[in-house]
């Protein structure tokens, strides 16, 4: 994952104005074809709001207070309260977030702390592949292997064991709340594991070795003395997790069963906020429900913006060193 | 205090527990792997590559123009992002210590994870609805802007590689700075770029949301940057979400050809930033 | 390596340009879509420099790319409405064939018999389970699984989702006053599917659903379809003969804009339509317009042995005949366009 490298490389100069033989004609050009490039960043971002923004706008208008706080979504009588796909997409990012983060950190720890060196490039590997794989192809699976084997097994059997549990009610079809958020889990474990693997690299070792010395098992060491060293950095990686969850659309518009509606058990069928986008974009009729739907990215938009820039400032907190580091 | 035997078995229980997460990590990529290879094979020929697709019913056909249609998206997408992404790396790596570097850095980082079908959206308001047409450009704009943050910040990681003392080295004979950040700084890292762009140019190709309503779709072979055009990707979602056996069928080796071809191109960035590495160090 | 790309993109801009060459893109209506994708393949091989690009995306996206001028030709089975009509002036329906949507289910029932209450309840979330009383009284004698019904619908804007709708609501009041009628509704229950095709294939995949497709969905899947009773009190199987009674009685408005549904007739199979390719009563472009004019003039006549083995009803020689004299009316850059030269 991006990290800054330990020692910044020296330079001699920000400008090429200091130069000992006056004003240098091609270093200037050369910085100013720079600055521009880097400057093109910001207005493709720029651009990107502008373009939602005014997309999104008959919406706005035409009642933004409801549009957050309405569960009814209507496009034939022109009510659009976006709930349902906000509480979807919450509910399907929890259960992928509960998923992935255990095993995520299991697997950093294991990999890193516990089980044998000649391990690490083998699921390093397997873990880079898991994250190149096209998000299609996560809902193709998910459609024809996940599915299936929710409802003939997994559901059924939560059903009976935990079905006092108002969330593991109802009828197994398969697709659904759980389905996604399984789907999502699998997607995003490479982002957490990855990011929890750096972070844990960056603990020192006088820190484990102590604990060591003082007679501590090795799970123990662990427990004291590095995960609340690295407590900040695997916050960020959730953070970075959940963002990519938020944003998941293909993958999960296949297996969530697009149902606008809002049920407490996770065997229901449910809709995403990408998911409703990229159903009914295409075809939305009329300025507001174009507006609508712009609307809701730029929900999205919004939300996956403050996570990142949370996630990238607790990561960055960390790799910086032990000073700032949260130490409990 | 805790008698050492149950410290001990609370470490090996722990150890347990935590080796499961690396099963529990590597069981779905085991099932997807063998499934879209043990399915997908089957279907593969060599008209699978050359043929249109055909009519609901009719058997045959291929996935020929999609192939094509991924590769030209790529392709242009390249032509806009590429130059913006590496140029805004080259930027953060040489220039981008002051205020206005971190902003870029921070806002590229940032917006690296904005959602697909997000700038899907904004690739229709900007080419779509003005030119009247779904194309190839659409989708294009839409992958390449969400290649240029992450190009950018992955350009800057390894162009920092560069040692530094081969900079001073120039520069104390001379050199002026530009020529000392083109003809030394980017050609050392030029493999390291070169995997970056590998990167990125895979990343884009498995690309599906934010290509729905900017290529749509179309049956046909299509070469030009101004029409609908078909994508491995959409017909692997057409395919899949069908009623036909042929059809997923058909949705298994087109997710069989695509997942080949991300993989090849991860190993070819693999190769290159070997290469690069191995050549300076 | 960019200057590569750069050749490969002239390359290809020189390829696709070969004299003669006509792309026409339109979009719509899924209903169809296996007999349009026929029509297109066919009418290619005997015009081989034209090609209709068409994709299947759902009504409500026919109607709107139409009406944003993304497309050239648009597809739905529900007329425009008034109000969007009045934002794509100039928009002429051409109807091109009849279908029906079938209510198709995955359960262990043989010939389910249902009546527009009970469907109309099963689609509300009212009866959640096969063995209801409710459907038992329509299913006299026959053994019903205690299994639980997966309603499956449309999640895109759909003209398959509004005939049915539309039935739905003529047949029952609480319906009417619930979710309506209309390409998109408010669905209390149920799975969302995408296009024909992703109900279809839902209903395939989900043990105890029930969805509604167009016939020739159900029909080459080889999928149970339900019996309905008509307004005559008959229970009618959907079949391309049923689809024609319910036609038959059918008064056909100038602008082509007509529901079917909940028509009167013994063997009338209550939930048929019309549908509709959409196009500008003027073209601007020349060759585009001419090309699409003598299609749908191919359509309505030749065209018309492919509909019923793709289990389509041809539409009615009244209407043909009404049909080709608004084709004839259409313009290209406000000249007609012969038709004498074609076939």
């Amino acid at each position: 994952m991006n990290r800054s490298p330990a020692a910044p490389l020296p330079r001699v100069s920000g400008g090429a104005a200091r130069s000992a033989h006056g004003p240098n004609l091609g270093d200037r050009a050369w910085s100013g074809l720079l600055g521009l490039l880097g400057g093109a960043v910001l207005l493709i971002v720029g651009v990107v709001v502008l373009a939602l923004v005014h997309v999104a706008r008959p919406a706005l208008k035409a009642g933004a207070g409801t549009f957050v706080s309405s569960s009814d979504w209507d496009p034939v009588s022109g009510s659009f309260g976006a709930l349902p796909f906000i509480y979807g997409t919450v509910v399907t990012s929890v259960v992928a977030i509960l998923v992935a983060v255990p095993i995520s950190v299991g697997l950093a720890l294991f990999l890193q702390e516990m089980g044998p060196r000649k391990l690490r490039p083998v699921v390093s590997f397997g873990i880079e592949t898991l994250a190149a794989i096209p998000s299609v192809i996560y809902g193709l699976w998910g459609l024809f292997v996940l599915v299936p084997a929710l409802r003939d097994h997994l559901e059924p059997f939560l059903g009976r064991t935990l079905g006092f549990l108002p969330v593991f009610r109802g009828a197994p079809i398969g697709l659904g709340y759980l389905a996604a958020g399984l789907i999502l889990a699998v997607m995003i474990l490479p982002t957490i594991a990855s990011v929890t693997t750096e972070v844990l690299k960056t603990v020192p070792a006088s820190l484990k070795e102590g604990a060591l010395a003082l007679g501590a098992t090795r799970w123990e060491a662990i427990r004291m003395a590095i995960l609340p060293y690295s407590r900040a950095g695997i916050l960020g990686a959730t953070l970075l997790g959940l963002g990519r969850a938020l944003g998941e659309t293909m993958a999960v518009t296949m297996v969530i069963g697009n149902s606008p509606t809002i049920s407490p058990s996770l065997f229901a069928a449910g809709y995403s906020l990408p998911a409703v986008i990229a159903n009914e974009f295409a075809e939305a009729t009329g300025d507001v429900h174009t507006g609508a739907l712009a609307g809701l990215a730029l929900v999205l938009f919004g939300v996956s913006l403050i996570l990142n820039s949370a996630a990238r400032l607790l990561v960055r907190m960390v790799a910086s060193g032990p000073s700032r580091a949260v130490a409990s | 205090m805790r008698s050492l035997l149950l410290r001990r078995i609370r470490n090996h229980l722990m150890t347990a527990l935590c080796g499961l997460g690396v099963l529990l990590a590597l069981a779905p990529l085991a099932s997807l792997l063998w499934l879209v290879v043990s399915r997908g094979l089957p279907g593969l020929s060599l008209s699978f590559f050359t043929a249109l697709p055909t009519p609901v019913g009719e058997p045959g056909g291929g996935v020929g123009n999609a192939v094509v249609g991924t590769g030209m998206l790529v392709s242009l997408a390249c032509l806009l992002g590429l130059p913006l992404g590496v140029g805004a790396g080259v930027f953060l790596a040489e220039r981008g210590d002051g205020l206005f570097g971190r902003t870029v850095r921070f806002t590229a980082e940032v917006f690296s994870g904005v959602p697909s079908i997000v700038v899907g959206i904004v690739a229709y308001g900007l080419v779509v609805v003005p030119m009247h047409h779904f194309s190839a450009l659409a989708g294009a704009l839409a992958l390449a802007l969400l290649m240029v943050p992450t190009l950018s910040r992955s350009t800057e990681e390894l162009v920092r590689l560069v040692p530094g003392s081969l900079r001073e080295a120039s520069l104390a004979l001379g050199v002026p700075q530009w020529k000392t950040s083109l003809r030394i700084v980017l050609r050392t890292a030029r493999g390291g770029i070169v995997t970056a762009a590998l990167l990125a140019v895979a990343r884009a190709a498995g690309e599906t949301a934010p290509l729905l309503f900017t290529t749509l779709n179309n049956q046909y072979w299509n070469l030009r940057p101004d029409q609908p055009t078909a994508s491995l990707t959409v017909q692997i979602f057409n395919y899949a979400i069908s009623p036909y056996e042929d059809w997923h069928q058909k949705a298994w080796s087109a997710a069989l050809v695509l997942l080949l071809v991300v993989g090849g191109l991860n190993l070819l960035a693999r190769i290159a930033m070997r290469n690069s590495l191995g050549s300076h160090r | 390596m960019k200057k590569l790309l750069a050749a490969v993109l002239l390359l290809g801009a020189a390829a696709s340009a070969r004299a003669g060459d006509l792309l026409i893109t339109g979009a719509g209506a899924t209903f169809p879509f296996p007999l349009y994708s026929r029509w297109f393949s066919d009418y290619n091989k005997l015009h081989p420099a034209l090609k209709f690009n068409y994709q299947s995306i759902g009504s409500g996206g026919g109607i709107k790319q139409i009406t944003e001028g993304t497309v050239d030709f648009g597809a739905s089975d529900a007329p425009m409405t008034d109000a969007e009509l009045a934002k794509a002036p100039g928009i002429q329906h051409i109807p091109t064939v009849l279908g029906a949507v079938v209510v198709t289910y995955n359960a262990p029932v043989k010939d389910l018999k249902l009546t527009g209450e009970t469907l109309s309840r099963v689609f509300l979330g009212k009866i959640a389970k096969w063995n209801d009383p409710a459907i038992a009284r329509d299913n006299p004698g026959v053994r019903l699984p205690d299994q639980a019904i997966a309603v499956v619908h449309r999640s895109d804007g759909s003209g398959t989702t509004a005939i049915f709708t539309d039935y739905l609501a003529k047949v029952s009041p609480e319906w009417k006053a619930g979710p309506g009628a209309g390409k998109s509704v408010r669905w209390p229950v149920g799975l969302g599917a995408k296009g024909n095709e992703g109900v279809t294939g839902m209903v395939k995949q989900t043990p105890g659903a029930v969805g509604y497709v167009e016939l020739a969905y159900a029909n080459q899947n080889h999928l149970e379809m339900a019996s309905l009773k008509n307004r005559d009190g008959h229970f009618v199987k959907p079949s391309i003969q049923s689809t024609s009674e319910a036609a038959a009685g059918v008064r056909m408005p100038a602008d082509y804009r007509v529901s079917i549904t909940d028509a009167a007739g013994r063997n009338a199979y209550p939930i048929a339509s019309f549908t509709y390719l959409l196009v500008h009563r003027d073209t601007r472009d020349a060759a585009k317009g001419t090309a699409l004019v003598q299609f749908l003039s191919w359509a309505v006549h030749q065209g018309q042995a492919a509909a019923a083995p793709l289990d389509y009803a041809p539409l009615p020689k009244k209407v043909v005949e009404q049909v080709t004299a608004t084709i004839k009316t259409l313009t290209v850059q406000g000249k007609h366009v012969s038709l004498a030269s074609q076939h």
